[in-house]
């Protein structure tokens, strides 16, 4: 009862606080805006323009047929046919073109050997640009081959590839990273707010008149962490909200399910937040420490590059990376509609790590030198 | 005899630097007990053992029977703590400030008001004034409202007056007073020594040491050296000639003048004619009546020997 209303008592003054100061309200709505309103469209990995170079040696029907289709694309722009391959390397050299396409001499006849084959080179300088252009000058190439072998009825050998993206069916990048930019948001302000606040309690010395006061550790670390609780909580709603409003993004999911990982994370984040202060005296080292964690957390996390792609060894290392989970619950519940039973595996881990960071932070925390 | 504050023995130190060597000290309940000693002698160390932020290295300190380590949790709801540095939240207003830590206490203001009357009287004309923008003097009455407003038994006041004005510095005292008719025991520490007569008792500290302890009156009749002010209208040439001479144990400022301390064989009279033949005007020097600081002079003086 006590330990309640002395809670209550460091609420009201937290929250005071908060609202005097004259940044941090504003950082809280603006932060959010900013980073929904403006880094989607920075960060786009979207491939588009992709220019094809086609040296055509074949000059046959089912060449032209091909040249025609990859003209067709949306995505792909054939800027020169020509005979000769060095010619055509000299406009990657020139960066006019991205992709090579070759269709070597007597391509129709060997085709109906089986032993066709066309080359498609990339200019790997521009990794991703390469690599997805490279991808669907052969997907149309292939795309060509199945139309034909339908119409004729003839069978023409192809490699059974074929992608269908599931979920996020144009492949748009911004439905990937607008629920995982609501991640970064927590990182940023769920984890730096309260380790600022409480070592700025160090710096200005109210901590001293704090520490003799019969106020107890654990009611002390909740009263800095409920307030980022909350803070958290705005801060994915005004990012739901600008999805909605401005990318036409609702989540596929149950809302609670999207709010109740968000509170889970901004516990795990202010419960480190509030251990780096524990053990730095000024402003600048706790920002400092802060700042390596938000990197490697912002990296490793699977926000930018998906962890299936890295390294074994370092798959494993994210596990132990709280935000991997709320990435994944995101992305699930946004784009798929995953349920928190589904995903009970990921909010179970969230809510581990979550007790945990608050013992370390209530542990950490030392009336006594 | 009533002991309140009970230190045996206590000793710390931060690295290889000796803060508290074996000190042992008590306190009666009612006093007010002056904590006398220049910058870096170990006082604020005191204080944060004594207000339970600090664990010794060795020794006992204890308050009303309760142990500062063992019993920390107990001893917090007994102790008034103001430390050296403004420690109240500068964005809350001068009430806000009072409620918050009435209630961090489970007091409520008005119970209490009685206590910090005195005190807090003068900041009841701008409640709603922020503590960032109080005047220095000011905020100290207000911090010191705040560390009463629970009535603890025991006030801890770790350099309550510096870096604040004379006048307030001298009101500062008068509420120390008046605060003891609630029987509360006060420990308060100061670098100027001028301040140290308004206690009971006091303790002087040097590096760490204690060097006496005391009424102001006893500490002052302990000073049995031959004391003099000299002054000249060229002072410091004054000084440097002055610690030239045969029988002439210390010579140091005391406020406008110099302090002179001498062996029984000095002579003023012959002292004065040496000094103008050498060139100095106006030389005067006449019987001084030894205070507080000379006698701290006097026993770092001695503990140097």
């Amino acid at each position: 009862m006590i330990k309640l209303r002395i809670l209550l008592a460091l609420l009201r003054k937290e929250i005071k606080l908060m609202r005097r100061n004259r940044l941090i309200p504003r950082v809280i709505i603006v932060m959010p805006l900013m980073v929904m309103l403006v880094i989607p469209l920075v960060a786009n990995l979207d491939v588009k323009n992709v220019n094809v170079a086609v040296v055509d040696n074949d000059h046959s029907q089912l060449s032209r047929r091909m040249i025609a289709d990859i003209s067709a694309s949306e995505i792909l722009n054939v800027i020169s046919v020509g005979d000769s391959h060095s010619e055509a390397m000299l406009e990657i050299e020139d960066g006019n073109a991205d992709v090579i396409l070759t269709i070597p001499p007597d391509y129709s006849v060997d085709m109906i050997a089986r032993t066709a084959q066309v080359d498609v080179e990339a200019n790997g300088v521009n990794v991703t640009k390469g690599m997805l252009g490279a991808r669907y000058v052969s997907e149309s190439v292939l795309g060509t081959l199945a139309g034909i072998s339908a119409q004729s009825g003839q069978k023409i050998k192809t490699d059974d590839i074929s992608i269908i993206y599931r979920f996020n069916p144009t492949l748009n990048f911004r439905n990937y990273m607008i629920p995982a930019l609501m991640v970064i948001l927590l990182i940023i302000i769920g984890g730096f707010l309260p380790a600022l606040n409480l070592v700025n309690e160090k710096e200005t010395g109210t901590i001293e008149a704090m520490n003799v006061t019969p106020v107890s550790r654990l009611v002390f670390v909740l009263s800095k962490l409920i307030p980022f609780w909350i803070v958290g909580i705005m801060v994915v709603t005004v990012g739901m909200l600008v999805g909605w409003l401005v990318y036409g993004l609702v989540p596929q999911g149950c809302i609670g399910a999207i709010y109740l990982a968000a509170i889970l994370f901004s516990l795990v984040m202010s419960g480190i937040g509030i251990s780096i202060a524990n053990s730095s005296s000024t402003m600048l080292q706790s920002i400092f420490v802060m700042f390596a964690f938000i990197i490697v957390f912002q990296l490793m996390s699977g926000l930018f590059t998906p962890i299936s792609y890295m390294p074994v060894w370092v798959q494993y290392i994210t596990y132990m990376i709280p935000p991997r989970y709320f990435i994944e619950i995101m992305r699930s519940v946004y784009l798929k509609g995953t349920s928190i039973a589904e995903l009970w595996q990921q909010y179970l881990t969230l809510a581990s790590f979550a007790t945990v960071m608050l013992f370390v932070a209530a542990a950490t925390y030392k009336k006594q030198s | 005899m009533n002991r309140v504050v009970d230190i045996a023995n206590l000793s710390h130190r931060y690295g290889s630097v000796v803060a508290l060597d074996k000190v042992s000290f008590n306190v009666e309940r009612g006093e007010l007990f002056g904590i006398i000693g220049p910058d870096g002698s170990g006082k604020s160390t005191l204080y944060r053992i004594l207000a339970t932020l600090l664990v010794p290295d060795s020794g006992h300190a204890s308050i009303n029977g309760l142990d500062t380590v063992r019993d920390y949790k107990k001893l917090r709801t007994h102790i008034g703590y103001m430390p050296e540095r403004f420690s109240l939240y500068e964005d809350l207003t001068v009430s806000e400030n009072l409620n918050f830590f009435a209630s961090l206490f489970g007091v409520s203001v008005q119970d209490n008001y009685d206590i910090i009357a005195p005190v807090f009287g003068q900041l009841e004309r701008f409640p709603n004034r922020r503590a960032g923008a109080l005047s220095g003097g000011m905020k100290q009455k207000l911090a010191l409202s705040c560390a009463l407003i629970h009535r603890p038994d025991i006030l801890l006041l770790d350099e309550p007056t510096t870096g604040v004005d004379a006048v307030s510095r001298s009101e500062f005292w008068d509420m120390l007073s008046r605060l003891r008719e609630h029987d509360i025991t006060i420990l308060v520490s100061t670098s100027y020594m001028d301040e140290a007569t308004r206690c009971d008792r006091i303790a002087m500290i040097d590096r760490g040491h204690i060097l006496d302890i005391d009424t102001p009156a006893n500490l002052v009749s302990k000073l049995d050296e031959n004391l003099y002010n000299a002054s000249a209208t060229d002072m410091f040439g004054l000084l440097n000639r002055l610690r030239e001479l045969p029988g002439v144990i210390d010579c140091y400022t005391f406020g406008a003048t110099l302090h002179l301390v001498t062996r029984a064989y000095f002579d003023i009279q012959k002292t004065v004619t040496r000094l103008t033949e050498s060139g100095l005007e106006d030389v005067r020097i006449s019987r001084a009546k030894g205070n507080i600081e000379d006698l701290f002079i006097k026993l770092t003086r001695d503990e140097q020997h």
